[in-house]
């Protein structure tokens, strides 16, 4: 799992690379919030073109991620997303609650 | 329904086995000639399978995760994920949407995922005895949404 950032006036874009399950999820979680304590966004932009499989532990780092976002006053949005992802989040219905991104064209449910 | 091929794999509840099990699958359903997003469909289920063995079944310690996979007739596969662990309670209860007994790093999305991503699951469980999960999904959509 590899992670880099960039980051604009206002939004952190972070890059996220590898599969994410169980085994990875923890110290994604543990990146994660390290970026959240040191950067402060206002927004973060988690970036999956390079996240080759997602399950439903990466669930659980998404929510996360958004719950301390929200407490920022902030928000969580995710680009790039790939078919497997795609369907992880539109079964568990992340989709409706968050922006997800999936071939370039946002898909904003709320 | 004709068996047409078999594999078996035993690993230890490590979770760095969580996708090699997945992988390994997705391999052996390879010779179906599966869509993408079908083999996506089976890597996920069998990661859901397989994460609950490690992360729920052994609680105190190790065990085996068994995973058998059946080929039935040339397009149907069948996903056997078997511990020997502490086994599940309640598992009407337990496929529930949201259910979990992992605390925040869990979604209880699992069985969820499990239902939805395969043609069929079934769960059978006995507490001290184990659990174990049968899947089967019809693969090869892209000959079946085929002009005829
Ligand atoms: N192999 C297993 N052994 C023991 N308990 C299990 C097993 N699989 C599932 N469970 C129980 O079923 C619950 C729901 O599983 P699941 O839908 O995968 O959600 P999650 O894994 O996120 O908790 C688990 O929290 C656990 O209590
Ligand atoms: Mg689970």
């Amino acid at each position: 799992m590899k992670l880099s950032y960039t980051k604009s006036s206002d939004a952190l874009t972070v890059k996220i690379a590898g599969e994410i399950d169980h085994h990875t999820a923890q110290s994604l979680l543990a990146s994660l919030s390290a970026l959240l304590d040191t950067q402060h966004p206002l927004s973060i932009i988690l970036d999956f073109s390079g996240v080759g499989f997602m399950d439903s532990s990466g669930i659980a780092v998404i929510l996360n991620c958004s719950r301390r976002m929200k407490e920022l006053g902030g928000r969580l949005e995710i680009v790039s997303v790939s078919s497997q992802a795609r369907r992880v989040f539109s079964t568990v219905g992340l989709d409706k609650l968050m922006r997800i991104s999936y071939g370039g064209t946002y898909e904003d449910n709320k | 329904m004709k068996i047409t091929n078999e594999m078996k794999l035993t690993l230890l509840s490590r979770s760095v086995n969580e996708s090699l099990a997945r992988t390994v699958v997705a391999a052996f359903a390879a010779q179906l000639d599966p869509t993408l997003d079908e083999l996506g469909d089976l890597k996920t289920a069998v990661s859901e399978a397989v994460t609950n063995c490690i992360v729920h079944a052994y609680p105190n310690g190790l065990g085996r995760v068994l995973i058998t996979a059946k080929i039935y007739d040339g397009d149907i596969i069948e996903i056997i994920v078997r511990d020997t662990g502490c086994g599940i309670p309640d598992v009407e209860q337990a496929r529930q949407t949201l259910f979990t007994t992992g605390g925040a790093e869990r979604s209880g999305m699992g069985f969820t995922i499990m239902d939805s991503f395969m043609d069929s699951l079934k769960v059978r469980s006995t507490v001290g005895k184990g659990t174990t999960v049968t899947m089967r999904k019809r693969l090869n959509a892209r000959y079946r949404s085929a002009p005829r």
